[in-house]
């Protein structure tokens, strides 16, 4: 790489010094994204406040052979956004325009760097919504959410991030801009915004952003529903998705996670004796159906062994159901000094047995693990709490979290289901995707991304991969 | 013997192909020919398809990709034509999980048949006969009108696996919900059209068969439709699907807008209450069920009787405009929205130049033409894809080079 001191002298001519940060106490506050298991100090961050610069930016990076990661807020749960010695990091979060709201389209057009939050805001006075609704989303971008193909809550009902962008406009990593996809959502070609949509960063960087707005639900009705054993809320889940009822959201939430939040300043009013909790939304735009649709699910669940099931009756009341559900990560902090938020899917049938499992690994290895997550999709949230200045208890998260995923694999699940693969989880690529699949995965990027530059090491284990004749340099010459 | 018509194998003589191939894979697996007198080979495995790729790639066969053989026409010159048929098996159907594992090769109509018995349902219906392969569907990405309600068919799909057109097998995805394990390959091969390979096996995503199925149909004038459309949309209805017809596909004097409520029954029961009202007072018909399968039976496989067929997707709000535009251009032959949607299904004769011409046209208005379906003259010429916005032209042929890096499989991505 380029002496950090010239490099950084030519970025500051593109997006002024001010905007480059070059001292390493600057530095380190980029070294971690939300995973506080990785850590990698940049040489220099570069934010740059426009379009224009952000292109300019990378001519020059590409020019220079320097690899550059993207970042958004850095939020990210898997060592994605990090970036290592002889790296350039970009961020982004100043490219937060909203370009366009198109009510009558129901899109939304947006630079990288727009909070998913403000998004929303942004789309609630045309009685729009912008579905994909993150644990983060008052911080996290939804540049970040295209990259790593964001869910939460409520995406059981509405698509994760991959259902809800229509076209892209897309910085490849030699300075060159391309336009995926269409304004209506029809791919234009075979579907590059699909994708491009969860590729972490490394085919490019989205600099806009057409994305899918749906309109506001007029009728919610929040259920909060109390058992005595984790079988039996798993057993509710199973029997609203067999009925054909699609709740926006079927949350739980087990013992150690509801008294993490009952003890803490988002105390929703759960029951600290339960087991297990459901939180469970219906939605819609008629009240009779949605009225119709929750009584049944109540039914459901008091077959299912529910102690109650109770209403939220007020939307003050269904606030604070909801805080207590997003901010659980907050308040497991008060367990421990840190905390491993893990990220994996199974078959929904498969969630008794795995949950169990997971309670045994944590007894074995003399952990703390809390369970917070979205039961309707299967997509488990083990939380492991630990000291990160312990080393010996490190190791043992480490080794409980590689248990974690081979049970969720074992159970025909997979190791990621909306956090992204990153550093974190590279480890674990070759449980699920044989050499070949890998080889194609690299084969791909590097049809994106020749040179490597855009956030390498990340996603794909190279070792583990076969080698593909096709792809390498040059594959983007015709 | 010469070489095939068209083929690229050189001296490889017909016998000699068919030698090799039945060498490989027995003599199950050769098919009677076609009408161009094209070996037909239908490999009873995924592990078969990849052997008869990675022969044909080092043998420097060409090879098109066939599934039933209802949907595109088997027409592309070739040395051998692969088809998908023997590969019908279904793995896993998961009642409680609301997933299924089936092969690329079996039919849409066994399909939802097995599912149904084990109270599951697909939300797709795409255009072509009954017995369209999965694999055809998934390869096209040709959703039909409850797309509405439920999506395009990359919303349906949990993962797949395909083979190279070196016959390399890959898989993508997985058979969970969620999935974010690596670069998201599903969704180039859904609607890739063949081009990066062949499907040989489609991981689903399903939905409970729906309790209550209802069909309405209004008739009138285009653009009353039209605003009726809008009014439903605007009136918080969900319907499963929201299509208007033009008068020859509906084979009625007028255009139809047709309305598919499916879900709980309560959902659906509320969703008629206001159909009503947001058509100004119970105009629409209901069908009984056995009109309702009928006529959107009939619907889908219109589109696979004329000669040329081909979607255009843009923003609801164009809807309108498209549609003139299809008129003045082409006239309003055989034609099927969801204007709601933005997209919109055209057949019917067609030159090479006027479907050239009009691709241009819409690229101006930022709204892509796939070609869906057509004979090999004007599929080579047109291609299934075309006016690429900036960049995207090297991308998708990067794409093609890294997946079938000999140009195996016939498929005309682009046109000349």
């Amino acid at each position: 790489m380029t002496a950090p001191s010239l490099l950084a002298r030519d970025l500051a001519a593109i997006v002024g010094e001010k905007h480059v940060r070059e001292a390493r106490a600057e530095r380190v506050t980029y070294a971690m994204d939300g995973l506080p298991t990785h850590r990698r100090v940049p040489d220099l961050v570069v934010l740059p406040g426009t379009r224009e610069e952000l292109v300019a930016v990378v001519r020059l990076l590409a020019a220079l052979a320097v690899p550059f990661v993207p970042r958004g807020a850095g939020t990210g749960l898997s060592g994605g956004a990090l970036a290592d010695a002889g790296s350039v990091l970009l961020v982004l979060m100043r490219l937060n325009r909203i370009v366009k709201i198109d009510k009558a389209n129901r899109l939304a057009v947006v630079e990288p760097g727009v909070v998913n939050a403000k998004l929303g805001a942004a789309a609630r006075p045309h009685g729009l919504q912008y579905a994909p609704d993150p644990s983060s989303q008052t911080a996290c971008t939804i540049g970040g959410n295209v990259a790593e193909n964001a869910g939460g809550p409520h995406c059981l009902k509405y698509g994760v991030t991959a259902n809800h962008i229509h076209a892209l406009e897309v910085l490849l990593a030699d300075g060159s801009l391309v336009e995926l996809g269409s304004p209506g959502g029809e791919p234009w070609g075979p579907d590059l915004v699909g994708v491009f949509v969860g590729s972490e960063g490394n085919f490019g960087i989205a600099t806009r952003i057409t994305a899918r707005l749906t309109p506001l639900p007029r009728a919610i009705r929040t259920l909060l529903a109390d058992f005595t054993s984790i079988r039996a809320a798993g057993a509710g889940v199973s029997a609203i998705i067999a009925a054909g009822i699609v709740p926006a959201a079927l949350e739980m939430m087990d013992q150690s996670c509801i008294r993490a939040v009952e003890d803490s300043v988002y105390a929703a009013g759960y029951p600290r004796d339960a087991a297990a909790i459901l939180l469970v939304e219906l939605d819609g735009r008629n009240e009779t159906a949605v009225v119709a649709e929750s009584d049944a699910v109540t039914d459901l669940l008091r077959a299912a062994g529910a102690r109650a099931v109770k209403c939220a009756a007020s939307d003050a009341e269904r606030e604070r159901l909801w805080q207590g559900r997003k901010k659980a990560f907050g308040a497991m902090g008060r367990l421990s000094r840190d905390l491993v938020v893990q990220d994996a899917v199974v078959p929904r049938s498969a969630l008794p047995d795995v949950l169990e499992t997971i309670c045994g690994i944590a007894q074995r290895y003399g952990l703390v693990v809390s369970n917070v997550f979205h039961a309707g999709d299967g997509n488990l949230h083990p939380n492991i709490s630990f000291d990160a200045t312990d080393l010996g208890m490190k190791d043992r998260v480490e080794a409980a979290s590689a248990e974690i995923m081979s049970t969720c694999i074992a159970a025909g699940g997979t190791i990621t289901g909306e956090h992204g693969v990153g550093l974190d989880k590279l480890r674990y690529m070759p449980l699920i995707f044989d050499a070949e699949s890998l080889g194609a995965m690299q084969a791909v990027r590097r049809v994106f991304d020749p040179a490597e530059l855009v956030n390498p090491g990340k996603v794909v284990p190279v070792h583990a991969c076969r080698e593909w004749a096709g792809a390498g340099a040059g594959a983007r010459a015709s | 013997m010469p070489g095939v018509g068209g083929g690229r194998g050189g001296g490889t003589s017909l016998v000699t192909i068919l030698e090799k191939v039945t060498a490989l894979l027995g003599e199950g697996a050769v098919l009677e020919s076609g009408t161009d007198r094209v070996p037909r080979v239908a490999p009873g495995s995924p592990d078969a398809v990849a052997l008869l790729l990675g022969t044909a790639h080092q043998e420097g066969w060409r090879v098109r990709i066939e599934g039933a053989g209802t949907w595109l026409q088997s027409d592309a010159p070739a040395d051998l034509a692969l088809t998908t048929r023997r590969l019908d098996r279904i793995p896993a159907i998961e009642p409680s999980d609301l997933t299924a594992t089936a092969e690329a090769g079996i039919g849409l109509d066994q399909l939802r048949q097995q599912l149904a018995d084990r109270g599951a349902w697909l939300g797709i219906d795409p255009p072509g006969l009954a017995g369209r392969t999965l694999g055809s569907v998934v390869a096209t990405a040709s959703a039909g009108p409850l797309r509405h309600g439920f999506g395009p068919i990359k919303d349906h799909l949990l993962g797949v696996t395909f083979v190279t057109g070196d016959g390399r097998m890959v898989q993508s995805g997985g058979r969970v919900m969620k999935n974010v394990a690596g670069y998201d390959l599903t969704r180039l091969q859904a609607g890739g059209f063949g081009a990066f390979g062949v499907i040989v096996l489609v991981h689903l995503r399903l939905r409970a068969l729906p309790r209550a199925d209802v069909t309405y149909l209004l008739e009138g004038a285009r653009e009353d439709l039209t605003q009726v459309g809008e009014d439903v949309a605007a009136a918080g209805l969900t319907p499963a699907a929201l299509e208007l017809v033009s008068p020859a596909l509906a084979r009625r004097e007028r255009w139809v807008l047709a309305v598919r409520l499916a879900g709980s029954p309560a959902l659906v029961a509320a969703d008629e209450a206001g159909l009503g009202a947001a058509s100004g007072g119970g105009r629409f018909t209901q069908l009984r069920a056995e009109e309702a399968h009928a006529f959107w039976m009939r619907l889908a496989e219109g589109f696979a009787v004329r000669p040329v067929t081909f979607r255009i997707g843009g923003v609801p709000t164009a809807s309108d405009e498209l549609l003139d535009l299809l008129q003045h251009q082409l006239g309003d032959e055989w034609i099927s929205a969801s204007p709601a949607a933005g997209s919109i299904r055209w057949t019917g004769e067609a030159s090479i130049d006027r479907l050239q011409r009009l691709r241009r046209t819409l690229a101006g208005l930022e709204v892509p033409l796939t070609l869906e379906r057509a004979p090999w003259s004007m599929r080579s010429a047109v291609g299934h894809f075309g006016a690429y916005r900036e960049g995207v032209g090297p991308l998708v042929a990067g794409l093609r080079r890294t997946f079938d890096p000999g140009g195996a499989l016939v498929v005309a991505t682009e046109g000349e």
